[in-house]
């Protein structure tokens, strides 16, 4: 089946979107943008692919009368045991890695010893991620770097202390080796993964099997990819398959909502305000200039300083009851102001809660240079998904342009890459 | 392996040939016994001052020769250092700067210190300031020709007036005390006759680009245009040679259908989109900046930079009849004394009458003469016009203020949603 791509090459995530001809989406996939677009282009392509095979099997699982009411554990089965096999090879890639990566003066005279603690390690690790991948478990992360990392570290120091061997010595060789194999695209083969996952399953009934082996023999043909994001230059795309990132959040948003008319998107790097028609072409936009005060960033920072996660910020600052007024947005300047208010004896969620008005503040200023907020209005971007943020967002929205329809969509994320898809829908279909 | 040399047409080898004989001047004065005098571009009396055989020397030509060749950024961080803020003019700082690493001239020798400052304020409040540290460097006279601003959008015969008695009690009287050369006005106006011939094909030459495609780009090919005019030439016979050159060049374009050369060397005849341009370029990443334009198909067909140093477009011409008051009226005239509502005429004027897509705004970080007021001006002439219009930020020559980046996107996001428009609009087809 034709199959239409957009990819959204952002500064920290990269994300892409599967479409088929009657603008119909289809898999989503998410990547870290691991200071390698080129990668992360491919592995969010292929995680947006892995997306739409399941879509296609939930599609051909809804014409079988047995399965009924099962599906979605039918298909959560198998993607878990998709992921399992996906994880399991590529951990044989950093096996492998880390072994070619024995080398030099530290090693010397230790490489045999360094390599059966390795394999031990490896080892375990395979015992060990059926549970990550069991039934009913929640994962803690998406990427390979982080669900291989923790594990890694608490097996490899197990065996290296049974081998009397430092830890540091293969810590610094999967230091090495997580780089590489993480930059390396990703294997092909999806169709084959599945096969094995389906093998893996319990589910291998004639019923379940036929329907989703069919699915699975649909051919996904990549009739036209649009490239947007600021690494989009980085693409090796015709230059008629790169789109501006402005409007293909423009465009995404309308798609959303089509009577969306402004649409505020506040990434890691830069916050945009966009001004679209009732088809979603852009009216008019304004961003911020090279400086990144205010945007997803400065959110990070600020999660670093307080040694805390990310998402750890929205929930904390929703608990403040006396917001502390933070003057600058500035990413240089942030944990000066911050430490100055804690100096100052502020509480932490207070000061967290002016620190997410003063980004909103910055916010507001952009969109009012694009022209104000119309109605409906809607909120894209990482920081779409922080509590606090929407709560001032509301809250300033309401104070300067009354009672607009405010718009967050549970995959705002995906916003560029679903323009840039429905770009290249357009592009043949059109 | 260094950047491939930018080709020139005979027009710019004969302007480079002038700036350098000029500039050969400057540094000469010493041998030569020729008074030097530092003025500004905007409302600049070149012609008053070749009358009392002064040489002209423009501190903001030499920050921009400094940005084109990538010396600023030091200059300015030796002027912060100093003491200057960080948001100052950058030109007032590459100047300043420029003094404390030796005041070396692109010809390699060392700026003279002036005789005199000739400042002729046209709107621009930094002027004043920029010339109150130099006369506390040179420790040299400094005339002040003050011009009032056309806040209510046209000027007065009290406005005139004024200047011309300025001219005559304060500015002549102090030339010929600093040359000892007595003022003859027959030969201001021979001077003046030959301003006037150079801004006919001046202006001739920037009315091309309204045809399609634009045999010029009014904006990074127009700051080559204007330099003559606006700077030490004006008046001189040299000038009226290179607009003739110049006329000549845009005319064969037109018979052969060719767009303006590209620094690259090629013609750049596939012209999407057509743009009005509004504030000044930047220096320092000058081809960098003009590439983004010309790979994407947009040609600039009128700016406002190019009217900086004199509006001859709207039919102002020296008039040798009339010399004093002339000058008066150029000065008045200038767009830097203009306010914001005539701004906004012009602009949305020059979007109609050159046909283009949009009004496009620089908005120049460091230049709070240019910038204060542009978003309204961008949403004015997007109301009247209908067209869309962007904003970009930059700097003048402070290297640390240009992000290819995020200026690329923008311009790129532009440019899109032009041919987004026409697309989804159905009304307008390709521009040329």
């Amino acid at each position: 089946m034709r199959c239409f791509i957009g990819i959204d090459l952002g500064s920290t995530t990269t994300k892409a979107v599967v479409m088929d001809e009657n603008l119909q989406i289809l898999g989503r996939g998410i990547t870290n943008s691991r200071s390698n677009y080129d990668t992360a282009a491919a592995v969010s392509k292929q995680e947006a692919l892995i997306d739409t095979r399941l879509t296609l099997f939930r599609r051909a699982l809804g014409g079988v009368p047995e399965v009924a009411g099962k599906v979605d554990d039918i298909l959560s089965d198998l993607e878990r045991n998709f992921r399992h096999v996906q994880f399991l090879e590529q951990l044989e890639d950093l096996q492998q890695t880390c072994i070619a990566n024995i080398k030099g003066p530290r090693f010397a005279g230790r490489e045999k010893t360094v390599i059966e603690a390795l394999e031990g390690t490896f080892s375990r690790l395979r015992d060990s991620s059926a549970k990550q991948y069991a039934p009913g478990v929640k994962r803690k992360s998406d990427f390979f770097r982080d669900l291989a990392g923790a594990e890694f570290m608490s097996h490899g120091e197990a065996v290296c202390k049974e081998a009397g061997l430092g830890f540091d010595l293969i810590l610094n060789v999967y230091d090495k080796s997580i780089i590489e194999v993480e930059n390396r695209p990703p294997s092909g083969d999806m169709e084959g993964k599945f096969v094995r996952a389906l093998e893996k399953g319990t589910m291998t009934g004639s019923s379940i099997l036929a329907p989703v082996q069919s699915a699975l023999a649909i051919p996904l043909e990549e009739t036209y990819v649009v490239g947007t994001g600021y690494g989009r230059v980085r693409l090796p795309f015709p230059k008629e398959h790169i789109r501006s990132e402005i409007l293909c959040h423009g465009l995404g948003a309308h798609m959303m909502y089509p009577e969306t008319r402004t649409v505020l998107d506040i990434g890691g790097q830069d916050t945009k305000g966009i001004q679209v028609d009732p088809v979603g072409i852009v009216e008019n936009f304004q961003m911020n200039d090279r400086c990144a005060a205010g945007c997803g960033r400065y959110l990070g920072y600020i999660a670093d300083e307080m040694n805390m996660g990310l998402h750890e910020l929205g929930p904390l600052a929703m608990k403040s009851n006396k917001q502390v007024r933070i003057n600058s947005t500035c990413t240089v300047f942030a944990g000066a102001e911050l430490r100055d208010r804690l100096a100052l004896g502020e509480k932490r969620e207070d000061i967290l809660a002016g620190l997410h008005r003063a980004i909103i503040l910055r916010a507001m200023s952009i969109l009012s240079r694009a022209g104000g907020v119309k109605d409906q209005f809607t909120f894209t971007g990482g920081v779409a998904k922080n509590e606090a943020a929407v709560r001032e967002l509301r809250k300033l929205i309401k104070e300067n342009y009354g009672d607009v329809t405010i718009n967050i969509d549970p995959d705002s994320i995906y916003t560029g890459a679903l323009g840039g898809a429905t770009f290249a829908v357009r592009a043949v279909v059109n | 392996m260094s950047k491939p040399e930018a080709v020139k047409e005979p027009s710019m080898d004969m302007q480079k040939a002038m700036i350098a004989r000029n500039y050969e001047a400057i540094t000469s004065k010493h041998e030569t016994g020729r008074k030097v005098s530092n003025t500004f571009v905007p409302g600049n009396l070149n012609e008053l001052l070749m009358c009392f055989d002064i040489v002209n020397n423009l501190p903001e030509i030499n920050a921009i020769q400094a940005g084109m060749r990538k010396a600023s950024g030091g200059y300015i961080m030796e002027a912060e250092k100093s003491g200057h803020s960080e948001d100052v003019c950058t030109y007032v700082k590459a100047d300043i700067g420029q003094m404390s690493k030796g005041n070396i001239a692109p010809n390699g020798k060392p700026y003279p210190v002036p005789d005199v400052l000739m400042l002729s304020y046209t709107g621009c409040y930094t002027f004043m300031k920029w010339f109150e540290l130099l006369r506390e460097e040179y420790k040299c006279p400094t005339l002040m020709l003050h011009v009032p601003y056309e806040g209510d959008g046209h000027s007065t015969k009290n406005m005139r007036d004024y200047i011309v008695k300025q001219l005559k009690e304060v500015v002549i009287p102090g030339l010929e005390q600093v040359s000892g050369v007595k003022f003859d006005i027959d030969r201001l106006r021979q001077y003046l006759k030959n301003s006037a011939k150079a801004e006919d094909d001046l202006v001739w030459c920037l009315e091309q680009g309204k045809v399609k495609p634009s045999p010029i780009d009014a904006y990074f090919g127009g700051v080559y245009y204007i330099g003559p005019i606006f700077t030490a030439f004006r008046g001189t016979e040299d000038a009226v040679s290179y607009y003739e050159m110049l006329r000549k060049e845009v005319q064969g374009r037109i018979e052969n259908h060719q767009g303006p050369m590209t620094p690259e060397g090629t013609y750049f005849n596939d012209q999407k989109y057509r743009l009005i341009v509004e504030g000044p370029p930047n220096w320092t990443n000058f081809r960098e900046f003009w590439k983004m334009f010309y790979d994407e198909g947009a040609v600039v067909v009128a700016s406002s930079y190019t009217k900086v140093g004199g509006l001859y477009d709207q039919g102002f011409r020296h008039d040798p009849d009339n010399p004093l008051e002339s000058l008066a009226d150029y000065c008045l005239g200038c767009y830097t004394n203009l306010n914001l509502p005539t701004r906004v005429d012009l602009l949305a004027k020059y979007v109609e009458e050159y046909e283009a897509d949009g009004l496009l705004i620089n908005s120049i970080k460091s230049c709070n003469s240019f910038s204060a007021g542009q978003l309204m001006i961008m949403k004015e002439v997007e109301r009247r016009t209908g067209r869309p219009g962007a904003f970009i930020e930059t700097d003048l020559v402070d290297p640390r203020y240009f992000s290819a980046a995020n200026v690329k996107n923008r311009l790129e996001s532009y440019f899109q949603m032009i041919e987004q428009k026409r697309r989804g609009g159905g009304s307008k087809t390709v521009a040329a």
